[in-house]
């Protein structure tokens, strides 16, 4: 293998696996704060036990995301250097404001709130979950802008540099201001919500069906509910903005997500499809809808949406796998809806629904495979280019060994296989232990 | 004063506060198995650093970020040159940082065991890591015109960069040291003021021959042969470790631990100054060297960043400061949050 594809794999693994953690980091501090701040404003016990056991769960989540999100950083030095040197002007900036302006609140606060229990008073301590689910979010927004900025670059200029040439900034506005970023920034922080409302309703589910702690969990089970109603109609909607707007600027993912070959008026969508890339054209396609790719896109039947024939063989994405995750994340998101619908229309009565309780426990995972497959989408989709339109993702790769990069890969695995396997086995023993009896919960 | 000049200052300011902050937290790791002797006295130290190792830590991302910022030239070479150790470095965070977390969780004696490994080869590793990479970097990498490095791992174990290794992990725990004796009492606490006053002496030989052994490995010292002035840096930090000991000797143990911290500041701008005007400095030839100018980011964005961190790091510092004042008491037994 070479240091490229050993490299690109590196990358996608631990990348991936840091969003395992991450969107219930996000969505779950704004839950647990939530439920501080109503304990802190009630003194109502239950409250209590419940921002305990949440926030416990969210603890070991937060410590197995923090710890793999360091090495992200530092990979774009280590395996990624030409292209940490030809954009460092842009992209370097966006991680260090991250870092100054975000992440430093956050770890701060983290550490205040897991031993200020009794350093604090009520209101202060729910304040400072406040902080850190804010910072949280914040941390997620400049690394979405930055994120963006590799997918449609703005507000630079190319100049001769050191001997090569490098990306410099022009408008620093306009890169933290421009609409994709701020689609990709709605889009992932209400995935998260999303995802978390799944998690806390799945395991009160499992304790509702065992019949046990039920005031804790009914309670948790509701305060999920709501916000995953909302959110996950809100993804759906604005996912639909989010891909219109792909297609005007990264037409070639638009056209593999589609698995889109010819430019044409009235182009088709395929409820299911196959690609054959050497033949340039699909091998299975079923339930065809003459006229609604262009629909979607264009909001009228007959405009043309641009094929992948239109690009050269070398600049297309992966069309199998960028084609497949966008069906997925576009089922499931359906399904969030009709999940959390229902749960509205039992919401009073739902010891009374085994089958549905049964059913979001089993929901747990299913918003995990939607936010990968999101990611899939977006990364994969903007292969061959690092920097969409600007720099190949072979020309960034850094000067080192396949050698090197072999071994730490290997050394990822292990570590993050092992790290994945103790906080997923903690957390779920955590969960099914459930919360602590209230006089545990004083301390 | 130019951009470029004020940002390699910086540059060099951050991984100090890196090595003053988070230093203390790896040098309680590293003493973590020889002075946690039970139980209680493990869950002191793990609560003595418990509420703060993880905003230190950031200090490490920002000197990073700030890298990649203005100087992605040099970020781009020097991570990608010194792979091997970084990773090690980032595997060692990695096992340290969870174990906090996870050692709480665990029931099992087997597993707790599993985690005290972590945690003490998890602050070992980046301790004496760090120590070998800015050690090599005094000296020059084996980089050429193109920032392609020509050498392997056993390179940098060269006999100045262990020194460096030994150095960085020999001022660590003792500055681990001192600031266990500001969290803990009795027992844990006289064993550490004792640990304290035994470091003391070594580290200051090693760092001695360290700044002695400067002068044949390394150009360090061309600047302070101009400015002569600038030989007190390395004075003060022998005059702040000098402090560190005799506020020990007093029960002083705050004063003594920002004793430590200002020796560890100024000992990490003994080598900055050396470097100036050079952040990456290549053995093979001065030409292939990466220096402030040849290296930077573009006048906008070392603006940019310049107001970011002007606005930003005083409230970092204020909030910081804040949580060190909540956590400034004993630990006790019934702090114990896991």
């Amino acid at each position: 293998m070479d240091v490229v594809l050993l490299s690109r794999l590196q990358f996608a693994a631990t990348t991936m696996f840091h969003f395992l953690f991450v969107p219930l980091t996000l969505g779950l501090s704004i839950l647990v704060a939530w439920m501080e701040t109503r304990y802190a404003r009630t003194g109502d016990e239950v409250y209590l036990r419940m921002t305990k056991f949440w926030g416990k769960i969210f603890l070991i989540n937060f410590a197995v995301g923090v710890v793999t999100g360091i090495t992200l950083e530092f990979q774009f030095g280590t395996n990624w250097s030409q292209y940490s040197a030809y954009v460092g002007d842009i992209f370097g900036s966006l991680l260090a404001i991250e870092a100054t302006a975000a992440f430093f609140l956050e770890s701060t606060f983290i550490g205040i709130w897991i031993f200020g229990w009794k350093r604090l008073s009520a209101k202060a301590h729910a304040a400072v979950m406040w902080m850190v689910a804010i910072a949280g979010n914040a941390s997620a927004i400049w690394i979405l802008i930055a994120n963006a900025w590799m997918q449609h670059p703005v507000g630079y200029t190319l100049r001769e540099s050191f001997g090569g040439q490098r990306a410099e900034i022009t408008d620093f506005m306009a890169v933290i201001t421009q609409k994709f970023a701020w689609l990709t920034i709605m889009h992932t922080l209400a995935a998260s919500i999303v995802l978390a409302c799944f998690f806390v309703m799945g395991i009160s589910a499992w304790h509702l069906l065992k019949k046990q702690h039920e005031e804790v969990f009914t309670r948790s089970f509701r305060m999920a509910l709501v916000p995953g109603l909302i959110f996950s109609i809100f993804v759906a909607v604005q996912g639909d903005f989010h891909a219109v707007d792909v297609a005007h600027s990264q037409p070639a993912k638009m056209a593999a997500m589609e698995f889109h070959w010819e430019t044409q008026p009235n182009a088709p969508s395929y409820i299911f499809a196959w690609p054959d890339p050497e033949a340039e054209k699909n091998s299975i396609e079923i339930g065809k809808i003459p006229g609604m790719l262009s629909f979607l896109i264009h909001h009228d039947f007959s405009t043309p949406v641009t094929g992948l024939k239109d690009f050269p063989k070398d600049e297309r994405p992966p069309i199998a796998i960028v084609g497949m995750a966008f069906r997925v994340m576009v089922a499931l998101g359906a399904y969030f809806i009709i999940a959390c619908s229902i749960g509205w229309f039992f919401r009073k009565r739902l010891q009374e629904k085994p089958w549905y309780l049964k059913m979001m426990l089993w929901s747990i995972p299913l918003p995990y495979i939607a936010t990968q497959a999101g990611w899939i989408v977006t990364e994969v989709g903007r292969q061959p280019w690092i920097v969409y339109g600007l720099m190949k993702t072979s020309d960034a790769v850094s000067p080192v060994s396949t050698g090197q990069v072999g071994a730490s890969f290997v050394g990822f695995i292990v570590v993050y296989g092992l790290l994945g396997l103790a906080g997923f086995t903690m957390i779920a023993k955590k969960a099914m232990k459930g919360p602590d009896l209230p006089e545990e919960t004083k301390a | 004063m130019e951009l470029q000049v004020i940002w390699f200052f910086l540059w060099g300011l951050l991984w100090a506060a890196y090595f003053m902050t988070d230093g203390f937290d790896l040098g309680v790791g590293a003493l973590y198995p020889f002075l946690g002797r039970d139980e209680t006295d493990k869950r002191k130290m793990i609560n003595a650093i418990g509420p703060l190792w993880d905003g230190n830590e950031v200090w490490l991302i920002t000197a990073g970020g700030v890298t990649f910022a203005a100087f992605p030239l040099v970020y781009a070479t020097m991570f990608s040159s010194l792979y091997t150790p970084l990773m090690f470095i980032l595997f060692g965070l990695i096992i340290r940082g969870v174990s906090f977390e996870f050692r709480g969780l665990s029931e099992n004696r087997l597993w707790k065991k599993t985690w005290d490994t972590c945690i003490f080869v998890g602050s070992v590793t980046p301790a004496i890591l760090f120590g070998v990479a800015f050690a090599n970097i005094f000296m020059g990498i084996p980089i050429d015109g193109k920032g392609i490095f020509h050498g392997n791992l056993f390179t940098l174990l060269n006999p100045y960069g262990i020194m460096g290794g030994l150095l960085f992990l020999l001022l660590f725990m003792h500055h681990g040291a001192l600031w266990l004796c500001i969290r803990t009492k009795e027992g844990l606490q006289e064993r550490s003021i004792h640990t304290a006053k035994v470091l003391w002496p070594v580290m200051l030989v090693v760092l001695a021959v360290f700044v002695i052994s400067s002068w044949f490995y390394t150009d360090l010292y061309a600047n302070y042969l101009v400015t002569p002035l600038l030989f007190a840096v390395p004075l003060l930090a022998v005059a702040a470790f000098a402090g560190a000991r005799i506020f020990l000797a007093k029960g002083k143990f705050f004063p003594a631990w920002g004793m430590s911290s200002a020796g560890i500041v100024a000992t990490t701008f003994f080598g900055i100054i050396g470097l100036f005007p050079n952040l990456f400095p290549s053995s093979l030839s001065p030409e292939y060297s990466l220096n402030l100018m040849n290296s930077s980011s573009s006048p906008l964005t070392l603006t940019i960043m310049l107001w970011v961190v002007v606005i930003i790091v005083p409230l970092v510092i204020a909030y910081q400061s804040w949580a060190y004042y909540i956590f400034r008491f004993k630990v006790e037994e019934e702090d114990f949050t896991y």
